[in-house]
């Protein structure tokens, strides 16, 4: 078990695929200098220019390139730099990798994993801080992931990269130097939520950077309600059993996530579970999410859109 | 018309059979959509058969095409099955894609035709894409893209000529050049001198050439194909041309006169062709049995198609992605 940054654990994870298979790829920008973030640092030099590609910021063509690339049987990586860029991209993510192989009747897979970080991350503002994932959950052709631990960026990368359908690959901006231990023979499977700590009382769902809000509210309970957290890991499929099955034993759920609460994937899971489970629930299902306002850049602003730990153990008070 | 040296009558009667398949295929879909067999959009390349013809016969089967909403011409040169596509254009399970996409998304990836498109400039996009697999990959096929005059105002034309000329990759560019984007003519609403001229500017070699004269466009087509395959890197063709129908099949054309279309049916490509084969010596029977010909294929298919069972329900389910199919009830 190596110990690793969220941030080399992608790394290695790539690596590992392009040593597995020459078939993956991975083009966009600045790609052969390391990556916006440092992410693809060293990779060229084991792999050379022509699977490591350095791209011009043409991120339609980087998309839609790859999913021409995917029909033809290789399975490219795609570095947006950030969700917000990836908006160029999106009729060819929408339109062209979802959708091939349904509209021409299955004659054409497009393996392709498309990387676009989400999140908060250093002031960063309305263009470079948003979670977009409930956009692409929506897509009918799509999976969407968001991972939140090292090992997780690590194994669902690795599965992403081997999946034959289009994969939206969320990490989380702030998340890139948080260290943990990874597992690398580990087989993670996409769909299955990563049951973080059993409870009673509250089932809490959340993904991605706002766990570590999370983390930070469970110290603040009093009275120690019994919460049990679970990250989703997978926004689509999301682990439907998983959730269910905990919210039958307790009768309680709180959705968080970064993004936007309207139209959030919260509400998706709010309601399946409501109408799953309208019986047994001993409280009103909850959702927290940021407010309808675009990113602020001031700090003091910006923090207006973060749920906080304080937040978190506040509406979990008010369900008990 | 004037005879002219040098003509390969063999080679010509292929391009006048090409053309006559391509002309009956859509004079049968137009009809079928008037007759409310098809129920969505049909786009037809009436007036442009040529571009099609004349581009598809160097191409060999492992060589890859994409094109566009108006795609049915250059799929039938490149070799898909009429009946299969008329199957499709009536959405039926035995249709290149088993019904699911239509006339705006055949594909018969058997002949390497990856698929007609419904949004303008996507397929340029797919295109290189699918050149630069193709590079590293280190094959030795090469890629044709067809797109129309309309798709040079998106973003995405610049991007993947500027994508193919710095990745150096084997893909010919076929700008259609029909004068409508949709029912606005191309030019009012595009700045400088046309498409070749930002192909140029670009570093990509383009030539620009009468797209209804089938002789010219194979010509252009050869030398422009032999370069990308000799690794030339890529290369581009403005053929010009004149859409004769409307936009789509039920576009009754306001935005222009009759007496414009009338006048541009003497620049028929098939008819320039016939008429160039009569004063080659090729009798006025052999051009009529081709037409003959072709209009027989296509009623076969035609009647095969019809009577084509629709896809079962479940159909609707298959193909959406691995990760959790969905399921019909």
């Amino acid at each position: 078990m190596a110990v690793m940054s969220y941030l080399e654990a992608g790394k290695a994870a790539l690596a590992a695929e392009m040593r597995d298979d020459a078939s993956v790829w991975a083009l966009g920008e600045d790609l052969g200098r390391g990556g916006v973030f440092g992410q693809y640092r060293g990779l060229v030099d084991e792999f050379g220019p022509a699977r490591i590609v350095d791209t011009p910021i043409s991120e339609a063509t980087i998309m839609g390139a790859a999913v021409g690339a995917a029909l033809l049987g290789t399975r490219p990586v795609v570095e947006m730099r950030f969700a917000d860029f990836a908006l160029c991209a999106v009729d060819e993510l929408v339109n062209q990798a979802a959708k091939a192989r349904y509209m021409f009747g299955g004659q054409g897979r497009v393996p392709l994993v498309a990387r676009q970080p989400i999140g908060m991350w250093r002031s960063s503002a309305a263009q470079h801080s948003q979670s977009l994932e409930s956009w692409y959950a929506h897509i009918p052709g799509l999976v969407v992931v968001c991972p939140f631990t090292p090992a997780d960026n690590y194994g669902l990368l690795r599965a992403a990269i081997r999946c034959d359908d289009p994969v939206v690959y969320m990490e989380h901006k702030d998340l890139w130097a948080m260290t943990g231990e990874v597992d690398e023979a580990a087989d993670l499977p996409l769909g299955k939520a990563r049951l973080v700590r059993e409870g009673s009382d509250v089932t809490l769902v959340a993904w991605s950077g706002v766990l570590r809000a999370v983390e930070a509210a469970l110290p603040l309970l009093q009275d120690g309600p019994s919460v049990e957290v679970i990250d989703l890991r997978t926004i689509y499929p999301w682990d439907r059993d998983m959730v269910l099955d905990s919210v039958r034993r307790t009768g309680r759920l709180l959705v968080v996530h970064e993004a936007v609460a309207t139209g959030g994937f919260g509400a998706e899971i709010a309601a399946t579970v409501a109408g799953a489970l309208f019986g047994n629930l001993k409280a009103p299902v909850r959702r927290l999410g940021a407010p309808r306002i675009p990113i602020p850049y001031s700090p003091p602003l910006e923090e207006a859109c973060k749920i906080s730990p304080a937040q978190i153990a506040e509406t979990v008070h008010g369900m008990l | 018309m004037a005879a002219r040296a040098n003509i390969d009558v063999e080679r010509l009667l292929a391009h006048y059979r090409a053309m006559a398949r391509i002309r009956a295929f859509e004079e049968a879909a137009e009809r079928a959509h008037q007759e409310g067999h098809v129920k969505g959009a049909v786009h037809l390349s009436i007036g442009q058969e040529a571009v099609a013809a004349g581009v598809c016969i160097h191409l060999k089967r492992e060589d890859l095409i994409t094109t566009t909403h108006r795609g049915h011409g250059h799929t039938i040169a490149k070799g898909a099955d009429t009946g299969a596509m008329l199957a499709e254009l009536l959405g039926r399970a035995s249709g290149t894609c088993q019904g699911k996409g239509g006339s705006l998304h055949i594909a018969d990836f058997s002949i390497g035709m990856l698929g007609a498109n419904g949004v303008v400039a996507a397929g340029l996009t797919i295109a290189v894409g699918a050149a630069h697999a193709v590079k590293l990959r280190g094959e030795r096929r090469i890629v044709v893209c067809f797109f129309g005059d309309g798709a040079t105002n998106r973003g995405p034309f610049l991007e993947s000529l500027n994508w193919a000329k710095i990745y150096e990759l084997p893909v010919l560019f076929v700008c259609e050049d029909n004068g409508f984007a949709a029912s606005t003519r191309t030019r009012a609403m595009s700045a400088g001198p046309g498409p070749d001229a930002r192909a140029e500017s670009l570093g990509i070699p383009a030539r620009t050439i009468d797209g209804n004269d089938v002789i010219a466009v194979d010509e252009a087509a050869g030398e422009l194909v032999e370069r990308v395959r000799a690794g030339a890197g890529p290369q581009f063709l403005l053929a010009r041309t004149y859409r004769l129908k409307g936009h789509t099949a039920s576009d009754l054309g306001a935005y222009r006169s009759a007496a414009e279309v009338e006048a541009r049916k003497a620049d028929d490509p098939l008819k320039r062709a016939a008429e160039l084969l009569k004063v080659s010596g090729v009798a006025d029977e052999t051009i009529i049995a081709i037409d003959a010909e072709a209009r027989a294929e296509i009623a076969a298919a035609w009647k095969s198609a019809l009577g084509a069972p629709w896809p079962a329900v479940e159909l609707a389910f298959t193909d959406v992605q691995d990760v959790r199919m969905p399921s019909w009830r």
